[in-house]
């Protein structure tokens, strides 16, 4: 896309600006979705029917719910700080749409190709504990206090095994551009890093158990990412009514639900990009070519979503100091030895 | 136990149980939902079903039954005594009504909905009926008076009554100064030998 | 933080803080402190230092009342309230209490039918403790498929007396109503569906690793201190103790059933545990359908309501009667004075007494694992309060 329009209107700053707008449109639609897609599994798979009266059974509730939360009042506390206030959803925001510019959204489309792709959203998305942070202090109230905490903790003790697992796929793959990651995937579903990439069949047996440890290891890593049970503690509603969010209402809480869920498509989209073939169709040849390419990538993306969402209506959370266990004495063994395995099977 | 097979053990039975209630979950998605969606579709009450209260007041004699049951005392009753003359009729259980019912306010409000009050009525005519939409903006719309007596009927019954009342307290006054006349006059008179009472009627006492 | 005074500010207990510590309010609006409690725990850190429960957030006067109704049976209502979650069980207390005052003895169809429905009461009550508990460590599901089996439950109980939480149904001397002619095919159908779905709950919560872990290790309530503080029911039994009212201390015709009282055996941890507790409470659901499905085979013919005193004038004296509700021990203590009304009406409510364990169990516990602590002693302000 961005030869096409350079092609078009030579290189000026419009150019680059319409190229950073798709992902944000992109958000804006898939929020209203997967608002409604999330409300809906958790509702069936409690035998109850969840929003059936606006619209044909509740489609126009996500709009209902984001006009709703434009017209609140938006509250802050007497004694917050109150330029942090402020300032933090917007800064929890940055951090996940920023990491959306290295992400591939077809064979036309990615934000910016550069080559430190996977190394960069890593970095990038650490900027959501500073945010989270700024919004527990600002609030002043202690169990907003004690959910910014413990979300700092845990975003910062999971970095590590999931920069494990990307490490393990960037050995494999030799690059950590994510536009040349799903162009390797091509060809049909045996080209898909978790079968093995393009390794021969002998070192692809052994490849794939290593491979779907490496993937359940940054699956569950990044569900901690993103503060999603069983991780979700910081906003654990049981004990600190809603955490860093307490204080929030209005448009500002708005933003922090947006950036929650646009996390969370950031890292589906991560591992669909790294173990599942990113846009590459699992057909061969069919369905290929850059519009099919983007739906690839959409679809595989929101299944990973799915399953993020049953896996928060299934399972309790986790305590704070379990949670760090198995970010230390679990998760990191597991994905170190993995990589010391890919590592030697890619040498050998 | 060995630590190193607990560990293990441990991540074992994590992912085991975790997929085991997924499984349940991810079957639950494809049964049937088992909600009623009100108000499109109600749910039909049982016939016993205890909510809001009815009274009759054709079959009403009155008698207070219900209200002296209610455990909070919601029910208010004034009730005024019918002159002979009167007829208000029987209810459909057979009873003569005898009173007057110018107040039945039932509190719907502050009733707890137990069903005391049914059980004591004689002519069944307070009753617990199946409603339960009826909710309303005042609280004082909620204070229900089943009394179906105008004004005007109240004070024209209010005032036979209490014509009753005077003159059978009149009549009570003047049967009372009669006696006191008739001992005055007796005691006043000489002394005569009282003739022997037949044996048969009981002799009628002297009124004090 | 707001607690740097100059002088180191006290709890309302008097203890004095040391500078690390903060007192923290988990106030009386709270999402799982189950109903109007509130906590004030002093925290190190993470770690809980000291618990002190305030209650009466929820008093209604209720033994203030009961002494001023005309008669004994006005106060069934009021004992209703009382822990509304466990209706029926409250009117058995007090039923049986009454009428060992008054010296009654009620049909055998009676009492068949009071310990059906106190079983029934029973297994609905311990669907919300375990639907809720499972909410305060985190997973929401459970929570929607206990509800979906109590509202048959209550549907059972709209269909006999005609409300589904407060029911005015027990009465001294008998029953309000007879029971419905497809009472019992219906009852034994709910337990048929019934048991299936209790091992789906326990697949789906009680055996989650997450959850084991989370409540296996904490919240330990060894058995002389639970003794001491006078625990009674799951509380106890989870601590090794088999004590259970309905066999040790017997009322009503409990004696008739054959079935096995559960107690905690530290299959995951140590004996006396959160797990304990609910693994308790899941097999005395078991054990309730078991108790059902025999009692509603064998009612005997009766008329229900032949033993109802027309007035009730007990002798002056006092009677203490105890029962098994499904959070402990629950007596009456009813004092008469010869008159048709009471004098004195005490209720022993076993939520107020467990809670007050709760400094002991909690010391060293997380915040975290204080949720769940008190979510497994399953009190309901109600009792607590009165």
């Amino acid at each position: 896309m961005e030869q096409y329009l350079t092609s078009h209107f030579g290189d000026t700053i419009w150019v680059h600006i319409l190229m950073g707008v798709p992902p944000l449109v992109f958000i804006l639609l898939y929020a209203l979705v997967v608002i409604y897609l999330e409300m809906k599994m958790a509702a069936h798979m409690q035998d109850r029917l969840a929003y059936m009266r606006t619209g044909w059974h509740g489609l126009l509730q996500p709009i209902a719910d984001m006009l709703k939360l434009l017209q609140k009042e938006d509250t802050i506390p007497a004694a917050a700080d109150k330029f942090l206030f402020l300032l933090a959803p917007y800064v929890v925001f940055i951090g996940t749409y920023a990491a959306f510019a290295a992400l591939p959204f077809g064979s036309a489309y990615i934000g910016s190709g550069i080559n430190v792709g996977v190394f960069y959203i890593l970095a990038i998305s650490s900027l959501v504990v500073v945010g989270l942070l700024m919004a527990g202090w600002a609030s002043n109230n202690k169990w907003s206090l004690f959910g910014a905490l413990r979300s700092a903790a845990q975003i910062v003790s999971y970095e590590i095994p999931s920069a494990l697992a990307i490490l393990a796929v960037v050995m494999m793959a030799g690059t950590m551009n994510l536009q040349e990651l799903s162009a390797m995937q091509t060809g049909g579903i045996g080209h898909w890093m978790i079968l093995g990439g393009s390794l021969p069949l002998a070192k692809k047996l052994i490849a794939v158990p290593l491979m779907l440890i490496l993937f359940l290891i940054y699956y569950v890593s990044s569900m901690a990412e993103v503060n999603r049970t069983p991780f979700d503690i910081p906003e654990a509603e049981s004990e600190l009514v809603q955490g860093y969010n307490t204080e929030y209402s209005g448009m500002k809480f708005a933003i922090f639900y947006l950036a929650e869920y646009a996390n969370l498509f950031a890292v589906s989209a991560i591992v669909t990009v790294l173990f599942f073939g990113g846009w590459a169709s699992p057909f061969a040849s069919l369905m290929t070519g850059p519009w099919w390419s983007a739906f690839w990538f959409v679809t595989k993306g929101m299944f990973f979503v799915s399953l993020n969402i049953w896996l928060r209506w299934t399972l309790p959370r986790f305590r704070v100091d379990q949670l760090m266990y198995m970010s230390w004495k679990v998760l990191t063994p597991f994905a170190l030895a993995c990589v010391v395995g890919l590592g030697l099977l890619l040498v050998w | 136990m060995n630590p190193v097979a607990e560990y293990f053990g441990d991540i074992y039975r994590g992912l085991r149980t975790a997929t085991i209630g997924m499984r349940i979950t991810f079957k639950h998605l494809f049964t049937r939902a088992v909600t009623i969606q009100y108000p499109t579709v109600k749910m039909k009450l049982p016939e016993r079903a205890r909510n809001r209260l009815y009274v009759n007041m054709d079959d009403c004699i009155g008698c207070d039954q219900c209200a002296m049951a209610c455990p909070v005392d919601c029910i208010q009753i004034e009730t005024i005594k019918s002159t002979p003359e009167d007829n208000l009729g029987t209810t459909s259980t057979g009873q003569k009504k005898r009173l007057h019912v110018p107040v039945f306010d039932i509190d719907i409000a502050k009733c707890c909905y137990c069903g005391l009050c049914v059980y004591p009525c004689p002519t069944e005519c307070i009753k617990m009926t199946d409603v339960y939409e009826f909710s309303e903006f005042d609280r004082h719309s909620l204070i229900y008076s089943f009394s179906t007596m105008t004004p005007a009927e109240i004070e024209t019954a209010k005032m036979k009554a209490k014509k009753m009342e005077e003159e059978a307290a009149a009549k009570k006054a003047a049967a009372a100064a009669a006696a006191k006349a008739a001992a005055e006059a007796k005691a006043a008179a000489p002394a005569v030998p009282v003739p022997p009472a037949p044996p048969a009627a009981p002799q009628q006492q002297k009124p004090e | 933080m707001t607690d740097t005074l100059t002088a180191a500010p006290k709890t309302s207990t008097g203890k004095s803080l040391r500078t690390e510590e903060m007192i923290i309010n988990m106030g009386p609006q709270h999402p799982s402190t189950h109903g109007v409690l509130r906590l004030e725990i002093v925290v190190d850190g993470e770690i809980v230092v000291d618990v002190v429960p305030h209650i009466g957030y929820l008093h209604r006067c209720f033994e203030k009342h009961c002494e001023h109704m005309t008669n004994y049976q006005q106060v069934i209502p009021y004992v209703d309230r009382m822990d509304y979650v466990c209706a029926m069980n409250n009117e058995f207390a007090y039923v049986v209490a009454a009428e060992r005052l008054l010296k009654i003895q009620v049909p055998e169809r009676v009492e068949f039918i009071r310990v059906i429905m106190a079983e029934l009461q029973r297994i609905a009550s311990h669907l919300i403790a375990v639907g809720t508990y499972g909410i305060d460590i985190g997973a929401f599901t459970p929570f929607l498929y206990c509800f979906r089996d109590r509202e048959k439950i209550l549907d059972l109980f709209e269909m006999t007396c005609g409300a589904r939480l407060l029911y005015n149904y027990m009465w001294i001397g008998g029953l309000s109503h007879d029971l419905p002619p497809d009472f019992v095919p219906r009852a034994k159908e709910f337990c048929a569906y019934f048991k299936p779905k209790i091992k789906e709950f326990n697949d789906l919560l009680t055996y989650n690793e997450i959850f084991v872990k989370r409540t296996a290790m904490t919240g330990v309530l060894p058995a002389d201190v639970g003794l001491n503080y006078a625990c009674s029911g799951p509380m106890l039994r989870a601590s090794g103790v088999n004590w259970d009212l309905r066999r040790d201390d017997p009322y009503s015709v409990y004696h008739k059933f054959d079935w096995e009282v559960a107690v905690g055996k530290g299959e995951m941890g140590p004996v006396g545990s959160c797990w304990d507790r609910h693994i308790v409470r899941m097999k005395e659901m078991e054990q309730s359908v078991r108790i059902l499905e025999q009692a509603l085979s064998q009612i005997p013919e009766g008329d229900v309501q032949s033993a109802i005193p027309k007035r009730i004038r007990p002798n002056p004296g006092e009677v203490y009667a105890r029962t098994e509700s499904p959070r402990g021990e629950l007596g009456f203590y009813i004092v008469s004075d010869g008159t048709a009304t009471p004098y004195r009406i005490k209720a022993r409510g076993p939520g107020f007494v467990n809670l007050s364990v709760i400094s002991e169990i909690a010391k060293g516990a997380m915040i975290a694992d204080l949720v769940a602590i008190v979510g497994s002693i399953d009190i309901v302000l109600g009792e607590v309060d009165r």
